[in-house]
């Protein structure tokens, strides 16, 4: 398929720009443009084609199963998406009037007033825009904690598991933090005896994934608190999981003081192929006061931004935060109300009726119920018939499945890590197990049909060795002299039957 | 694509998965078969500058491959002399050689005595089974 | 257990939990410590119909001042420039808004195809050789710089004009210790800096950072300024507008190391203040320090040309502690519409659309009390009311327009300065208005 510059014809344009019947104003000639930028030229029939055929060559949560662990592709209500279009949301200033805006204020204030009672903490910041911004928000909290006890010296260390997502240690650094990993145990949760050696008065605080990325629920939580908060230090926990236990168990009741909320996960914010999301945090009160500026607080029945807020840390991202994701996760949990519970029930539902189905023919590390999610390995496929968990994945492709997560955590070889969320039928999770199943039997029989697939999609595995090494990371114009006269359909492949 | 196994005699080894070749108070550096094998198809070499100094133990570049970065720990101190450009414009030059085309640095050795503490062939394929 | 977002029946429940091997869905949490149990209900309102949802939202809506209900000269970081209908078109696609991070790149090509596009669109306009997939916004691109820059130079501070929006000199800060590093300003001179005095605070600086047009609108001597901080030996990095840019020289193109910004102008509707995307593209030395997703091109075994994630290494899900950001989660969707809105406009367009704001920008400065009337303004300008700007401000949208941002919160001695944008979707006639509110 062609790019949409070699698509461009000189002359071509998709808009017209009402011009001012006024004088032209003229730029400096040391500071004026010499060279136009080669955006394409096409119109508008041309460009909308164009990102349709896109379209059509990826796939979403809208097209099929997509059990990709630890991100939670649930389906995104469209009534999400006609509630954020409103021109009152969509058309709004963020620098308005507090008192022409008050709409936004309260369906944050709300928002904040939920996620406080779900995480089962006291105050919530709306601000970060994704869940890596919020753990690095957290972490800044801590500092700011720490400093204003005069510990912060002292405390320059931040305990992580070893299947902690990999967000996890580079937020830590980039918060100017020592990390100190602790393993796991046989039964999946946080090693206690390697934690007890590792926690004293230079920790800051630990970051922990609660259930975990193994989706199994840390059967010492209790226990952990008490040597983290013995030791003086704060927990903090990554919300990724979140979807397992809404209503069923409580962050702030666990033990944590610190949440990040995925919004784009437990709360159906798309995900837009990459982004946007965003990643509020919630602290229990002790904490409030470093919280990113401005706050968002209700006097009577308004609502307004608090910037007085000496010992806040500052601010983390511009304005209030992603609003249209705030819209469209307000109006998800508002949909659901008290039966949030329902839906993380259902969610740890489905993923135990697969893992039941699947635990015999691949290996399951960690003999229990999982959660939400749970991680397979497909160590005995690759020893037995050289068939790995990346063979697996490009084949369930070919069965029209969004593959699941693949090698992480890092603690399971050839791990596949399996999240359906609550939001699938029964039937799909069927065909999607009985295609896990046919392509393990496969990997018997005939592995290279594994082994060389996926087959039918508009591409075959990529040359990633290649796209390291020459890094190509843009049009090259300079070594298309004459795009116009380039032949129309060059790149396009007729298929010639299966 | 990749060489065979080998853990040659001639060298000296370090526990982080690098070799070292000691000839008349100077060292070529370079990366183990086990170290290339682990990190897949090498895809970018980042040397140090000629003329710099490295300090054993410690990191003096990297390489990357697609999957991994892996810091370059030498087995020892020294004055930078040389950088193979080779392995700069083809980094897949180690995971077909390691040993002689793919070879990474030569320094001038600062303290020949160091090379004391570094492993034998055979200490080096019984640390790499214990990977 | 009934929702419309579930599909789950009683005969379902009931296989379900046979194959699993427990009695109820109770006994699957089985593992949880009872001490961990949420022993209550969640106090949250009643779930609501889709039907009684909309009516809710549409009540909060209603009391929101939004640009299609008053006319409104606010800007200050988020603008309202027209969004083609054809940019919601593309994000409504179902298979590119639910998609999620291009990890299996033979199911998404979609996706990596257009961000490889996008990439290419944001070299072309700031002159750079790489650019990221995104990041945050505006103000968290700047601090991304930062800290590429103390890694690329191994120093420790950082410059900032004092033009450069306060909310992302804010961010810078609030980022800045937990990098190691120290944030110098340095003020602005009638509008915008002056480059001596730049050079002089670039001493020993591994990024200066200049916002072009900077915040009060204004051109700054920008050539002037990338050569005083490569003088410093630090990198210059260009804080500037995609709409800008078809009047305006690429950053790349006079001696900048980095380009950044908010991207917002070009796609995106004003919400609130986001979700947006902030664009930063460097020059090809500093490729793999960049932070974030990067789309490169290659083949398949047939040599189909593809799109893939590359250059992962330096990302957080493999690198962990040694990555050059800890960004998963990008903007992917809202670069999109970024790079649809580009293709609308093509060249042509977007260099109209920079004449539009400028020609509106004129007609205003010579019609309004300015603070800069030297200055050359591109979409926006700095009015001196000669009264507290909150009031001028409540006067005016008494009769029914928003004049302008005001600036006594950001800046000493402003505090009768109001901060006026105008976007090519403002009319000599609407300016007209807005010189007959303001005086009176």
């Amino acid at each position: 398929m062609k790019l949409i510059y070699e698509k461009s014809q000189p002359g071509r344009r998709a808009s017209r720009i009402p011009k001012p019947d006024l004088p032209p104003a003229s730029v400096p000639p040391e500071l004026a443009r010499a060279e136009p930028p080669r955006l394409p030229e096409v119109s508008e029939p041309e460009l909308l084609r164009h990102f349709t055929e896109l379209s059509t060559r990826n796939f979403g949560i809208d097209t099929g199963f997509y059990p990709l662990g630890s991100c939670t592709m649930k389906y995104n209500p469209r009534v999400n998406e006609r509630v954020v279009a409103l021109p009152g949301f969509r058309d709004l200033h963020p620098l308005q009037e507090e008192d022409a805006a008050q709409g936004a204020l309260e369906l944050m204030w709300r928002l904040q007033e939920i996620l406080a009672e779900v995480t089962g903490l006291d105050a919530v910041s709306l601000q970060p825009a994704a869940g890596s911004q919020g753990e690095l928000t957290g972490l800044l909290l801590m500092r700011a904690y720490f400093a204003e006890r005069g510990e912060d010296e002292r405390r320059r260390r931040v305990v992580i598991p070893d299947t902690a997502h990999g967000t996890n240690p580079a937020s830590v650094t980039m918060a100017g933090y020592e990390l100190v990993g602790i393993a796991t145990d046989a039964r999946g949760n946080v090693d206690l005896d390697d934690l007890r050696g590792k926690v004293d008065e230079t920790t800051a605080g630990l970051m922990l994934t609660n259930p975990s990325t193994l989706g199994l629920f840390d059967e010492n939580i209790e226990e952990i608190r008490d040597i983290f908060h013995g030791a003086g230090a704060l927990m903090y926990y990554d919300g990724a999981n979140l979807n397992a236990v809404c209503g069923i168990s409580r962050p702030g009741d666990m033990g944590f003081d610190i949440v990040h909320i995925n919004l784009h996960k437990t709360f159906s914010q798309p995900h837009g192929g990459g982004g946007p999301g965003g990643g509020p945090i919630a602290v229990r009160d002790v904490l409030e006061p470093y919280l990113p500026v401005p706050a968002i607080v209700r006097d009577g029945d308004r609502f307004r931004f608090d910037h007085d807020r000496p010992k806040s840390i500052g601010k983390v991202r511009g304005f209030a935060g992603p609003f249209g994701v705030f819209v469209r996760s307000y109006a998800f949990i508002r949909s659901w109300g008290p039966q949030l519970r329902e839906m993380s029930e259902v969610a740890v539902l489905n993923a135990n009726y697969l893992l039941a189905r699947l635990r015999e023919a691949y290996e399951l590390p960690y003999d229990r119920l999982c959660m939400h999610e749970f991680v397979l390995s497909a160590r005995r496929l690759k020893r037995e018939h050289g068939v790995t968990a990346l063979d697996v994945a490009k084949r369930l492709m070919d069965y029209g499945f969004h593959p699941p997560t693949i090698y992480f955590p890092l603690v399971v070889p050839e791990a596949l890590m399996i999240e359906p969320t609550e939001t699938e039928a029964k039937e799909t999770l069927d065909a999607f197990a009985e295609a896990m199943l046919a392509i393990a039997a496969e990997a018997a029989e005939e592995p290279e049909a594994v082994r060389s697939a996926p087959h039918g999609r508009p591409v075959g595995r990529l040359d990633e060795v290649k796209a390291a090494k020459r890094a190509v990371v843009r049009y090259r114009f300079e070594d298309h002299p004459d795009l116009a006269a380039e032949p129309a359909a060059a790149g396009v492949e007729a298929p010639k039957g299966v | 694509m990749a060489a065979p196994e080998s853990y040659p005699d001639d060298l000296l080894y370090h526990r982080e998965h690098d070799w070292a070749r000691i000839e008349d108070g100077e060292a070529v550096l370079g990366i183990t078969w086990y170290a290339q094998d682990s990190l897949g198809e090498l895809v970018h070499y980042e040397p140090p500058e000629a003329g710099s100094t490295i300090a054993r133990d410690s990191s003096y570049g990297e390489v990357e491959s697609v999957k991994a970065v892996s810091d370059l720990i030498s087995p020892v101190s020294g004055e930078v002399l040389e950088v193979n450009q080779k392995v700069v414009d083809a980094p897949e030059t180690v995971n077909l050689d390691p040993y002689g085309e793919g070879w990474l640095v030569r320094i001038r050795l600062s303290d020949p005595s160091e090379t004391d503490a570094l492993l034998d062939a055979a200490t080096y394929k019984q640390h790499v089974t214990e990977q | 257990m009934s929702h419309p977002y579930l599909s789950l029946t009683e005969r379902d429940l009931e296989e379900m939990l046979a194959t699993i091997g427990v009695a109820s869905v109770e006994e699957l949490f089985r593992d949880l410590p009872a001490g961990m149990r949420f022993g209550r209900e969640l106090d949250l309102e009643p779930a609501l119909a889709e039907a009684e949802l909309v009516a809710h939202f549409e009540e909060l809506a209603s009391r929101n001042a939004d640009t299609s209900r008053e006319l409104s000269f606010l800007g200050a970081g988020v603008y309202d420039h027209y969004v083609p209908a054809v940019v919601d078109a593309v994000l409504q696609r179902g298979e590119l808004l639910t998609a999620y991070t291009p990890y299996q790149p033979e199911l998404s090509q979609g996706v990596l195809q257009a961000i490889f596009e996008y990439q290419t669109a944001i070299c072309e306009l700031t002159g750079m050789d790489v650019s990221n997939a995104s990041g945050y916004d505006g103000a968290t691109v700047a601090a991304d710089a930062c800290y590429l820059a103390k890694h690329a130079t191994g120093r420790t501070r950082v410059v900032v004009t004092q033009a450069t929006n306060p909310q992302v000199r804010q961010v810078v800060k609030t980022y800045a210790p937990g990098f190691g590093l120290e944030v110098v300003e340095v003020p602005h001179r009638d509008g915008a800096t002056d480059a001596g005095e730049l050079r002089a605070a670039a001493e020993d600086a591994a990024l200066v950072l200049f916002q072009h047009p900077n915040f009060f609108g204004c051109l700054e001597p920008a050539p002037d300024l990338a050569a005083a901080a490569a003088d410093a030996g630090a990198l210059a990095a260009a804080h500037v507008d995609l709409v800008s840019l078809g009047v305006l020289e690429a950053p790349g193109e006079y001696g900048c190391h980095l380009a950044l910004g908010e991207g917002q102008s070009a796609g995106n509707h004003q919400s609130y203040g986001g979700p947006h995307y902030g664009f930063l593209a460097a020059k090809e030395e500093f490729t793999r320090r960049m932070p974030g997703r990067i789309i490169g091109e290659t083949t398949d075994a047939e040599g189909r040309r593809g799109f893939v994630l590359t250059l992962q290494t330096r990302e957080q899900h493999i690198r962990r502690e040694k990555a050059t950001s800890n960004i998963t989660t990008n903007q992917t969707l809202l670069a999109l519409a970024g790079l649809v809105h580009l293709c609308w406009l093509g060249p042509q367009g977007l260099r109209e659309l920079g004449e539009a704001c400028m020609a509106l920008a004129a007609y205003a400065r010579e019609r309004l009390p300015v603070a800069f009337p030297e200055r050359t303004p591109f979409k926006e300008l700095v009015v001196r009311t000669g009264r507290p700007a909150r009031e001028v401000i409540r006067d005016a949208r008494a009769q029914g327009i928003h004049p302008g941002y005001a600036l006594g919160r950001d800046y000493e001695g402003m505090d009768d300065a109001l901060l006026v944008a105008v976007t090519e979707r403002r009319t000599p006639a609407e300016l007209d208005r807005l010189v007959e509110v303001l005086a009176a």
